[in-house]
């Protein structure tokens, strides 16, 4: 029995190494390229260790090649995005969960069809009506199209559901205003799924490449990873540039959810089976 | 006169909730639906910014059917859902190696989920030089003799689709791992203790109970992934931009390159509303595969 456990134990820990370097190995291989002195980083055979090892890379592709300026687009990109998301979308399931409206089922359905309808003519589309509004070319314009998370108004909408009536009804006898008792007294109740929805939204913003890439036409306007393949293309030959970009923009997202696991799991699963 | 006064509490709460509905109403509005209802009509018509539209019935799709270009792309699109059997058994593998007390368990829960929040252009980027004719992949095949040609992972236009497929695989284990593992521990441990005080077997006890109850978790993951791989764009844009001789390119790359690189926008539209269609068809047959549940318990 116990060396049948042992044998166990032994079988398991091997899979779970062999899968770990799966899936760390080319982060590990970035890393080396971002620290290697030579610019041919298709040497045969190639160095497994950087020999000799340099920081200047990072330099560098931050300063000379302007990774900094990606590097606050993404900033603000993704504060003002993740801002915007969490308070359009606690506003619309707001009274999708407290009120009863006339119309309510048929707006609740509405909400809920484009998450059933994958449509995929939206691009398109989206990018005529910007271009009839001027808004090409804008943050404004990226950030429009994907402002309200018909996901965010339902898992909100669960979210308000499960606060009990007292709560309003002693605010609203103290004569509390509809739009206060919303935003001060029952949005702080949700602050568990309004974190975990922000960070979902963090992760979308700051990795987010298609649309800028369609909307942007200024390359100075990029987000980090439409930039990443912007500098990659431009600086074809020095890979360690561009290894050194990736790093820094992987970064903040590890470190971030090294610190904050929990949220981070709550809110990538919150789509799964719990709602 | 209660009756009114319910009434007139109603009336006044509709005021309210349209208030607060509004400005996502109109947002989504512009942006959600009225794409919808236009995307449609835009299929039927032809439109390159320069020129006006002009109505051309169903020519757009009529073109499209006898396309070499689409039916390659459909084609690439459909093989792409090779990826979703392996990617579910083998994110069911690992939730199930790391669902246990251990020592450093959350070390391992963490390296298998940095992938899925990196951005997919580092991640594109990153197996590119991995999959490069001299690079480490290459160079690793050929120390140990398994092939003593290097192996054009993106340049052999019979590999190149096959090997972006491994990269979205292994982006996306991460993520369904974490939504198994979910599952897993929602799983009442006295139901699994009942049984082996029954006399279950740990196998018997996988297949009469764990797996059933993953049951919900594993139709969300189908449906989702199903989604994403009959859409996927990103990673191939990034490796190959859809080459070697189109050999990577799907349809979400097609719908992509035919409307802005080549600004035809009423026959993009066309190549979108038929993938939709796919995707609609595929997310209902993975529903009805699933059986009991259905939209229910997907979405409420």
């Amino acid at each position: 029995m116990d060396k049948r456990k042992k044998t166990n134990y032994v079988s398991v820990m091997t899979l779970m190494i062999f899968f770990a370097i799966i899936t760390t190995f080319p982060y590990y291989w970035t890393l080396k390229t971002s620290l290697e002195v030579s610019s041919n980083v298709y040497k045969f055979p190639p160095d497994i260790i950087p020999n000799p090892a340099t920081f200047k890379n990072y330099t560098v592709v931050w300063n000379q090649l302007g990774l900094v300026r990606y590097y606050l687009n993404s900033i603000l990109l993704t504060s003002v995005g993740v801002v915007v998301n969490v308070f359009l979308a606690a506003m619309a399931a707001y009274p999708l969960a407290r009120f009863n409206f006339y119309g309510k089922k048929i707006v609740f359905f509405l909400i809920l069809l484009p998450l059933m309808l994958p449509f995929q003519g939206g691009l398109i589309v989206n990018y005529l009506t910007l271009r009839n509004m001027h808004l090409l070319n804008t943050y404004t314009g990226v950030i429009l199209p994907l402002a309200v998370s018909a996901f965010g108004i339902f898992l909100f909408r669960q979210a308000y559901l499960g606060i009990p009536k007292d709560f309003e009804d002693a605010a609203r006898i103290d004569g509390a205003g509809e739009f206060y008792i919303w935003l001060r007294i029952m949005t702080p109740l949700i602050s568990p799924t309004i974190s975990a929805f922000a960070i979902l939204q963090a992760i979308t913003w700051w990795d987010i490449f298609l649309w800028p890439l369609i909307v942007l036409s200024d390359s100075q306007k990029y987000p980090l990873a439409v930039a990443l393949m912007y500098l990659n293309s431009t600086f074809q030959t020095n890979f360690k540039y561009t290894a050194a970009g990736m790093i820094l923009a992987t970064l903040p997202l590890i470190i971030a959810f090294l610190f904050m696991q929990r949220f981070f799991i709550k809110g990538l699963t919150a789509g799964g089976v719990k709602y | 006169m209660a009756k009114n006064f319910h009434r007139g509490l109603r009336i006044k709460q509709t005021i309210i909730a349209y208030i607060f509905l509004a400005i996502p109403a109109i947002i989504l509005g512009i942006f959600t639906y009225y794409p919808m209802i236009l995307g449609v009509v835009l299929s039927f018509f032809r439109y390159d910014f320069i020129n006006p539209m002009k109505m051309v019935g169903f020519s757009n799709y009529a073109k499209v059917f006898g396309n070499w270009q689409f039916l390659n792309a459909m084609k690439n699109s459909f093989l792409y859902l090779l990826v979703v059997p392996p990617l579910q058994l083998l994110s069911i593998i690992m939730a199930i190696l790391v669902n246990r007390q251990m020592k450093g368990i959350n070390v391992f829960r963490t390296l298998y989920f940095i992938p899925v929040i990196t951005s997919m252009t580092v991640v594109a980027l990153s197996w590119n030089w991995m999959f490069a004719q001299k690079g480490i992949l290459n160079y690793i095949l050929m120390g140990l003799h398994f092939t003593s040609q290097p192996i054009g992972w993106l340049t052999d236009p019979k590999i190149a689709l096959f090997s972006i497929m491994f990269v979205t695989m292994w982006k996306g284990l991460g993520y369904y791992m974490m939504i198994y593992l979910a599952g897993l521990q929602s799983i009442p441990f006295n139901l699994i203790e009942a049984a082996m005080i029954d006399g279950a077997k740990p196998a018997q006890v996988f297949w009469k109970i764990t797996l059933p109850l993953l049951k919900p978790y594993a139709m969300f993951c189908s449906v989702v992934s199903t989604i994403a791989a009959l859409n996927v764009f990103t990673e191939i844009y990034v490796m190959t931009g859809g080459g070697p001789y189109h050999s990577t390119e799907t349809m979400g790359v097609l719908i992509y390159e035919k409307a802005f690189e080549n600004l035809k926008f009423g026959y993009s539209s066309a190549l979108a509303v038929i993938l939709s269609l796919v995707l609609i068809v595929a997310t209902m047959m993975n529903l009805k595969f699933f059986k009991e549940g259905g939209v229910q318990s997907y979405y409420g």
